[in-house]
């Protein structure tokens, strides 16, 4: 598994919105971004995965009506995955409350939400733009915290 | 010299914004009664003017239209935040304009503020479209409900909604039955049916109601028999287990529908429901299925009986056979748009190509619009289109992969492009994609005189390409660029351009920070907007490329509604002092 000793619980993580304290999400974001090696030279392209924001042209209100995009959920220490349609949400917000209803979970916040890109690594949610993430997400994982 | 009375009536015949416009730049006696007697106006981008001067010139206006972000926030480029409040402007129209009676607005940012003064301030308001919109609640639309005792029009289309409840629709009075439309397909809360039923029922001038999808298709016949004088009709969900009670009072209230013309909604079918719909099929002048995840073989027998259809909007499942259908069944087609079932999938396992374009163009003698989505072009197929149908005024392709050759010689597509514009001469919008040089662009220049909005991504070489563009194309009013070699030299050698066009955007292209600053330092009829996101921008050296870059003309300088990631160039003190 890619996480381990990446050291994700120096970055104290919480199952909560992503943004909640700016500095402190830059200094995050930072020491991941230092630990996965160089950034991601900006221009809206999602380094490496040749995925452009916005591209092909549709708008969101029609992504999400339309397209369907059932990625599965593993959560640890759980015995079976479930599957949620990433596409069925306007933001982070929305999502998350999903995922923690799909588990039960409560505000205990043990978990941290992370998914797999198209690239095969494994990011913290939140980091990147909504649209971006629902783009390139192709499945997640509750990592329970240390 | 005509007497004021003989001009006036005169005048009323212009309804374009445009003949008006030149009309009051006659002489001054043209331009003061032409004033006093405009009743609708438009205005394209709401910071290219300040709402005052609009009010100070036109004192009897009736209709407001304003539009807001650029088109690309449509495909979330520009950052949430950036702008296009409508809320200055509802504050001074309803101070100005008791007697308004219609606001249509598009990609604006509305409050519930806003909704509630709308609500409150115009006497006799009767239209209120709001595309594309966001930032306000169904709280709005309930005081909207409940105080406009004369509307017609309530039009929300792809709007983002706040979903309180769905108690706002009973707040429309029991008096209250001037309803002509109804548009709510983009809310998702579910509405009261029985207050539903009821609206319709006292509505007898009821022409558009579009539902959304919590109305399940069993009560759909209810509302059909309620409003047998609708001639736009959107269904909510469109699935249920199949039931024949269900389906015989559908397709009997469709078969009594004898004046609807267009057909819309559709989520979630059930395809053994569609036959529901065939009786009215010759009848539809606008078809949208493109929330249908219905296949082909249900598609091509819709489409096959629909002789008069004028409008088809569809998924690619309808695939080139069902296009093939359309061209031989639908020859009073003017419009097609074929949107992606799947577009971030790598796989294809729809069978749609360039040959369904194709033969549409060939069936379809009067096809003046197209949309189209897919994986493959060719410029043979490029020529082919463009020979068969010279009467096209909007193309536009997506193919879904950037940079795609043609697929058959693997060279670029800017002959098949160029071809589109030689003879397509009466085409006002074009939107490219695929593999594209500098060449398609010289193509443009040349021969897309009457080209009004171009849309570019992904092409082209060099600076030589933008510069074609901007300087060969008469009529460009809105150009919008992504992800494209093209940098300050076109951009500053074509600034005088830039002031007899509505806007520009280029994101992610090769616009330095040097430049933006320089073009709003010598242009003071343009505000140039750098937009960046980066932690840093403030930092970085002027040769820099911005993130990306708006820039449009405007009468009413800068504007100060900005965010902290949008600059606008060229206009501090310091910056005028230092003129290279």
């Amino acid at each position: 598994m890619a996480t381990e000793g990446l050291g994700l619980e120096m970055t104290e993580l919480r199952l909560g919105l992503p943004g909640g304290g700016g500095g402190e999400k830059k200094e995050k974001k930072r020491v991941l971004l230092d630990i996965l090696g160089g950034d991601d030279g900006g221009g809206g392209k999602n380094r490496n995965t040749g995925v452009a924001v916005g591209w092909p042209p549709v708008c969101s209100y029609r992504k999400r009506a339309i397209i369907k995009m059932y990625v599965k959920v593993s959560m640890d220490g759980a015995p079976f995955l479930r599957k949620i349609d990433i596409n069925g949400f306007k933001g982070y917000s929305d999502f998350i409350r999903a995922l923690e209803n799909l588990f039960g979970l409560g505000d205990e916040c043990e978990y941290t939400p992370i998914y797999e890109d198209k690239d095969g690594d494994w990011m913290l949610v939140g980091d990147v733009p909504w649209e971006m993430f629902t783009e390139t997400c192709k499945r997640l994982r509750m990592k329970k915290r240390v | 010299m005509f007497p004021e009375e003989v001009l006036e009536h005169v005048f009323s015949f212009l309804n374009s914004h445009t003949d008006r416009n030149t009309a009051s730049l006659v002489c001054k006696s043209w331009y003061e009664m032409e004033r006093w007697c405009r009743k609708r106006v438009f205005i394209g981008n709401c910071y290219a003017v300040n709402p005052r001067v609009v009010i100070r010139r036109f004192p009897e206006v009736k209709s407001v239209e304003l539009k807001g972000k650029p088109h690309f926030a449509d495909f979330n480029l520009v950052p949430e935040g950036w702008g296009g409040y409508v809320y200055p402007w509802i504050v001074e129209i309803a101070r100005a304009y008791p007697w308004l009676e219609e606001i249509r607005l598009k990609r604006m940012v509305v409050t519930d503020e806003c909704l509630e003064i709308v609500a409150k301030s115009f006497r006799n308001f009767r239209v209120l479209v709001l595309e594309s919109c966001e930032g306000f609640s169904t709280d709005g639309l309930a005081a909207v409900a409940a105080n406009c005792r004369n509307l017609r029009v309530l039009d929300l289309r792809e709007c983002e909604v706040e979903e309180l409840s769905g108690h706002w629709l009973s707040h429309f009075p029991d008096s209250f039955t001037s309803l002509e439309s109804l548009n709510m397909a983009c809310l998702g809360s579910e509405v009261s049916f029985s207050a539903l039923e009821r609206l319709v029922a006292r509505s007898p001038n009821l022409k558009t109601l579009r539902l959304n999808r919590t109305v399940p298709i069993e009560k759909l016949s209810t509302l059909l028999q309620r409003a047998p004088q609708l001639v736009d009709f959107g269904t909510g969900a469109y699935s249920a287990e199949i039931r024949q009670d269900v389906y015989s009072r559908l397709a009997d209230a469709f078969s009594r529908s004898k004046n609807l013309k267009s057909l819309s909604g559709f989520w979630d079918v059930t395809p053994a429901y569609l036959p529901a719909i065939y009786s009215v099929c010759s009848q539809l002048t606008s078809l949208n299925l493109s929330y249908a995840a219905t296949r082909s073989p249900d598609l091509t027998k819709i489409v096959s009986q629909c002789y008069n259809l004028q409008r088809l909007v569809v998924l690619d499942y309808i695939e080139d056979t069902g296009l093939n259908t359309v061209s031989m069944s639908c020859k009073d087609l003017r419009e097609l748009v074929v949107f992606p079932s799947d577009p971030f999938v790598g796989e294809v396992d729809v069978l749609l190509t360039e040959q369904g374009l194709v033969s549409v163009s060939q069936g379809c003698s009067k096809l003046q619009s197209v949309l189209y989505f897919c994986h493959q072009m060719s410029n043979s197929a490029l020529i082919s289109i463009s020979k068969n149908r010279p009467n096209l005024t909007c193309f536009r392709l997506c193919i879904i992969e950037p940079r795609v050759p043609d697929y058959v010689t693997h060279e670029p597509l800017d002959v098949g492009f160029g071809s589109i514009v030689e003879n397509c001469k009466q085409l006002t919008r074009l939107s490219m994609s695929g593999l594209l040089t500098d060449r398609v662009f010289e193509y443009i220049g040349t021969h897309a005189k009457n080209l009004d909005m171009l849309s570019i991504a992904f092409a082209g070489d060099s600076d030589l390409g933008l510069h074609h563009v901007l300087s060969g194309c008469d009529s460009l009013r809105k150009l919008e660029i992504r992800d494209c070699p093209f940098g300050d030299k076109a951009l500053l050698a074509n600034a005088s351009k830039l002031e007899k066009m509505r806007s520009l955007w280029m994101s992610s292209c090769l616009v330095s920070f040097g430049a933006c600053k320089l073009l709003g330092q010598k242009m003071p009829g343009l505000n140039v907007e750098v937009i960046d996101e980066r932690e840093n921008v403030n930092s970085l050296p002027e040769y820099v490329p911005v993130e990306k870059v708006y820039i449009y003309r405007t009468v009413s300088g800068q504007r100060f509604d900005t965010p902290d990631f949008v600059r606008i160039m060229g206009k501090d003190k310091d910056d005028l002092y230092n003129l290279s």
